[in-house]
């Protein structure tokens, strides 16, 4: 039987970080609770707050289930979490130059240059081009999961364009609203200042060609996106346009937003649309969400495009595995985070072990995300192992796999009370001239009891991130 | 030798358009069987705006026409003097390096047909006369028929009908190359064929890349390497991402393309 | 302000204001059909579509004009674009494209609208056709008077006025035009009980009839209506209004962006002539005649807007 790392109660005890807390569920009467509980959602349903993590589609007016009791970091806790993350994102960003130049790590022999190269999220597009201050990935989302008081392990990074960030900042909000004695009580370390953040990493990597104070847009597929609530809430708190690509035209060397008062022009697009729908002259041609002749302004240096086009090589699965290589690599450093010990189904000895194994490990997609074409083996019945199996023999080079990780959990709001269900964390790290994290994150809960997987659409909520004040 | 380019592309709009984007790969490469003695793009009424070298060596141009406008020339005159170097291209600078070119394209997937065409080369003692080989079976298997295929025949289909035209030939040897793990890619550029005006004048061809020696070009359409009668302008993964024009214009009606093409020797 | 913001703040307004005149319709048309009926003029519920700009529509999908369809195609047709929940649903939806442009109590408005349509849709039949356009008009009032309550008096708020003033005059000249065709055919009713009962409903389903008798008094007459429903300034719904209305919002625009447009000088050109008019002047062109004209230079002057600031295009 595995045991689960508690962040609230070792041993019969409360564990420091939680001790804020006692007090609060003890006192709390289940009307009560449920009072709150049904006046959180109808405010989310107000506001109009709807959530979909990238790729897992599903219903775009759906509200995310939100769980009240906080999930809570020390100082100390937080600020190796932050160290590794930064280091992480530096490491990633250092990667994503390399491979669109001189590939030091490839002809160093440290990462197969078939894995880089011939990756799908490899842009030939920005071969040979570094953009401003070096910066591909302008928000690296790094997911984390916990199992002991110090062990944490890195799931998988978010190089391209991670989502979810409007939930950190509503769910803080709603605590705030609903809970002040909580935060006059403990020291909370404050997170809305992120947009704020957001807004000045984005600025600081405007074009060489940008002498004014920067324009920002954010760019949105439109308002069928599931995650449009979440495009128009950065928009409206960094206080910039959000446009669509039909609101953006090229003419000469720049690219101008179409306003009523004429064209103005446009230095740092911050897009949440893929690659492939950047541009029709340079990817699909049969895109109509984006910008035609925008990948020549921006190799020209005429507007910077955040995250870069090609920065989801780094993000890939099957790179992952190299992300401690290249800490060493590009750094120097001995990466602080873990990565998951990780077996590729492409190599012989590995799918042997893998196959020999299916009921201890969790098997992944390679490009899959989202928690679908996944087998938990701990939770499967023989049946679903052997479906598996199958697949994973028809077309190893696709699975990767990997332990059964056991996942920390804190205590939640259930229809009995309060019982520990399992979590993760997102947290969002910022790169441009300087590297920022604001101190919290996303924390996604599995609400179904013994359930490992946190995504919304198998059943996940969220959950408000606390970093305590030293 | 000396070559002179006239080459002009036009575009009609039945309905005028409200205003028109192209980027342009139409720059003679930088490498030392080619010289440029002068060179000249214009875009009648049109803007250029940003332009930059790409990993792949080529220098690209990006235009703008503001609408509405019906009708947009595309002129391209110069001189450059070439050299032979019996295909191999020598003295350019890239950044992208050759596994880049390993992957396939719609274009350029290899069917059962193109990767027995590929064991010319992975049966081969020596690759470079493998790929010579796979070349001249490629000019044998795709008869050269002008208008029997379209700008969107794969590779695969051109092969099996046994017709095409010089983009055909290059992407079934590109297919069938990387097939045998070989990086190859599509090649844009002029061919002096003759004299006269022609749209034939616009070429391409493939080049496949092989370690020790590096990119030579390979002209299945023609049975050749190209030698002193070409000229390059660019590459790419397949004929779409080579485009010496890649465009679009918003609003308005169908357009319609004409092209002439004269490459002539310049008397010395 | 992004062009594409603007246009969707502008068609926010044309859509309420055009729910409510598809409310209004369907009030005049039952109304009317409850008069007694004289031999000779035409089907009401015809002209009424046909006033509308709804005919084609109407009789491509059902053909011959029946009550209840009608009801059905100007209430609930999510075919047709003008009916109440298409209308209803487009407001809203362009709503949460600029939802940050609104405040919070505009979206609800919006949004409450929205949501109480859907359970009409789910018990249609139910209701009586006057608690329907009952029900129309408090909503489009409740959006409205968040939006004259609660937001910035920014550019956004003239784009979203110039939507309102352009479709209700607009509106207010089709509804007057539903009694051409009622009376078209027979000139001897005018100045009848007939012809005044009907001008009577048509100033009731404007919501004007009270106000109409406060400013005039006595005698229905056509050129009493014709002065209040065109050239009367204290008539909210007069086409003077409408225009005043535009001239003001056009040319705060010209203030806040410190720059003039056509637009501009169409709408004052547009105001100018009103202002010179007089009911015989009216009545001398023929009213059908004029309204007709007043619909086609509302909408060119729509065209000059949309070709001023909504359509990026502008250089």
């Amino acid at each position: 039987m595995t045991t689960y790392f508690n962040e609230m109660f070792q041993d019969g005890r409360v564990r420091a970080p939680y001790a804020g807390l006692e007090g609060w569920t003890n006192d709390m009467p289940a009307d009560r609770r449920l009072a709150k509980q049904a006046e959180a959602e109808a405010l989310f349903r107000r506001i109009g707050i709807t959530f979909a993590v990238y790729g897992e589609g599903g219903d775009p007016d759906r509200l995310i289930p939100f769980d009240m009791f906080p999930r809570v970091f020390t100082g100390a806790e937080w600020a190796r979490l932050e160290k590794g993350i930064k280091q992480r994102a530096r490491a990633l960003n250092a990667f994503l130059v390399d491979v669109y130049g001189r590939g030091e790590i490839v002809r160093a022999g440290l990462i197969p240059a078939r894995l880089v190269y011939q990756n799908e999220a490899y842009e030939q597009a920005v071969s040979g081009f570094t953009p401003p201050k070096g910066v591909y990935s302008h928000i690296v989302g790094v997911d984390i999961v916990r199992t002991g008081p110090t062990d944490f392990y890195v799931l998988e990074d978010n190089c391209r364009t991670p989502s979810g960030v409007s939930y950190m900042l509503e769910s803080r909000e709603m605590m705030m609203r609903m809970f002040p004695d909580l935060f006059r009580e403990n020291r909370i370390e404050p997170v809305d200042n992120y947009p704020e953040k957001l807004r000045r990493t984005l600025a600081s990597v405007a074009p060489l060609k940008c002498e004014k104070d920067p324009t920002v847009v954010i760019l949105t597929p439109g308002h069928f996106n599931s995650a449009y609530y979440e495009h128009s809430f950065l928009a409206d708190l960094m206080g910039v346009e959000l446009v669509e690509g039909q609101d953006l035209f090229v003419d000469g060397a720049f690219v101008y937003m179409r306003t009523t008062q004429g064209p103005k022009r446009v230095d740092v697009i911050y897009r949440r649309i893929d690659d492939a729908f950047i541009d029709p002259l340079c990817f699909r041609p049969d895109s109509m969400l984006g910008v035609p002749g925008l990948m020549d302004v921006y190799r020209s240096g005429g507007v910077s495009i955040c995250s870069a086009p090609g920065a989801g090589v780094a993000d890939d699965k099957a790179v992952y595995t190299y992300v401690p290589e290249m800490v060493r690599f590009y750094l120097g450093e001995e990466p602080i985070l873990k990565n998951v010990p990780t077996w590729k189904c492409a190599q012989n000895d590995d799918l042997k072990y893998v196959t020999e194994n299916l009921a201890e490990l969790v098997v992944k997609e390679v490009h899959g995300s989202g928690g679908y074409g996944m087998l938990v083996g701990p939770k499967s019945t023989k049946a679903e192992i052997e479906e598996f199996r199958a697949r994973i023999m028809a077309d190893p080079s696709n699975y990767i796999a990997q332990p059964t990780l056991a996942l920390s959990t804190t205590p939640t709001f259930v229809e009995e009370g309060i019982a520990p269900r399992h979590v993760d964390l997102r947290p969002y790290c910022l790169v441009g001239e300087r590297i920022e994290l604001v101190p919290g994150g996303l924390t996604r809960v599995a609400l179904r009891e013994g359930s490992l997987v946190v995504n919304s659409s198998q059943g996940g909520g969220v959950k408000d991130t606390w970093v305590l004040a030293e | 030798m000396l070559l002179t380019v006239d080459h002009v592309t036009r575009y009609r709009y039945d309905h005028p358009v409200r205003g028109v984007v192209q980027s342009h790969r139409l720059m003679p490469s930088r490498f030392d069987g080619q010289k440029v003695i002068d060179w000249q793009v214009t875009v009648a009424g049109g803007v250029a705006g940003g332009a930059f070298r790409d990993g792949a060596g080529d220098w690209v141009q990006g235009w703008t026409v503001a609408g509405p406008v019906s009708e947009i020339e595309v002129r391209v005159t110069g001189t450059v003097e070439t050299t032979d170097l019996a295909g191999v291209l020598k003295g350019h600078r890239e950044t992208a390096p050759p596994e880049a070119y390993l992957r396939a394209t719609a274009a350029t997937e290899a069917d059962a047909a193109l990767v027995e065409l590929s064991e010319l080369v992975t049966g081969a003692e020596n690759v470079l006369a493998g790929c010579h080989a796979l070349a001249a079976a490629i000019s044998e298997a795709i008869a050269y028929v002008p208008g029997s295929t379209t700008a969107d025949t794969t590779a695969a289909q051109a092969l099996a009908q046994g017709e095409g035209v010089c983009q055909d030939h290059a992407h079934a040897l590109i297919a069938a190359a990387r097939a045998a793990g070989l990086p190859a890619r599509y090649v844009s550029g002029y061919l002096q064929a003759g004299t006269g005006v022609s749209d034939e004048a616009a070429h391409a061809w493939a080049e496949l890349y092989v370690a020790g020696i590096g990119w030579i070009g390979f002209d299945p359409a023609n049975r050749c390497c190209p030698d002193a009668r070409y000229i390059r302008l660019g590459s790419g993964l397949d004929a779409e991402t080579a485009a010496p024009i890649r465009g679009t214009s918003r609003g308005g009606g169908a357009e319609s393309l004409a092209v002439t093409v004269a490459v002539q020797m310049q008397e010395q | 302000m992004l062009s594409r913001t603007a246009d969707n703040l502008y068609w926010i307004a044309r859509y309420m204001e055009r729910a409510e005149t598809a409310a209004r319709l369907l009030e005049v048309g039952a109304r009317i059909s409850l008069l007694p009926t004289v031999g000779g003029y035409r089907n009401d519920w015809d002209s009424l579509l046909r006033a509308s700009g709804n005919a084609t529509g109407y009789a491509a999908k059902y053909g011959a004009p029946a009550q209840a369809q009608i009801e059905s195609y100007l209430f609930f047709d999510r075919d047709n674009p003008n009916s109440v929940a298409s209308c209803l649903t487009s407001a809203r939806e362009s709503g949460r494209i600029v939802r940050t442009a609104l405040t919070t109590q505009v979206w609800d408005a919006l949004n409450t609208a929205f949501q109480e349509l859907r359970q009409i849709e789910s018990a249609r039949g139910v209701q009586e056709l006057s608690r329907l356009t009952d029900w129309v008009m408090r909503h489009t009032a409740m959006v409205r008077g968040a939006i004259d309550a609660t937001l910035l008096r920014n550019d956004g708020y003239n784009f979203l006025n110039l939507g309102y003033y352009l479709e209700r005059g607009d509106s207010t000249a089709r509804l007057m035009d539903v009694k051409y065709y009622v009376l078209l055919p027979r000139a001897d009713y005018v100045g009848s009980g007939l012809d005044n009962d009907q001008w009577s409903m048509l100033l009731r389903a404007m919501s004007a009839h009270r106000a109409f008798h406060w400013a005039y008094g006595g005698e229905i007459t056509s050129a009493k209506i014709a002065d209040f429903l065109i050239l009367n300034p204290q008539c909210p719904r007069s086409l003077i209004t409408c225009v005043a209305g535009m001239n003001n919002h056009i040319g705060r625009l010209a203030k806040h962006y410190g720059q003039t447009t056509p637009a501009q000088a169409a709408a004052a050109r547009m105001l100018s002539e009103l202002e010179r008019l007089t009911a015989d002047a009216i009545f001398d062109e023929g009213l059908h005649e004029f309204l007709s004209r007043f619909i086609r230079e509302t909408a060119g002057l729509g065209g000059v807007i949309h070709d001023s600031y909504l359509s990026g295009d502008m250089h």
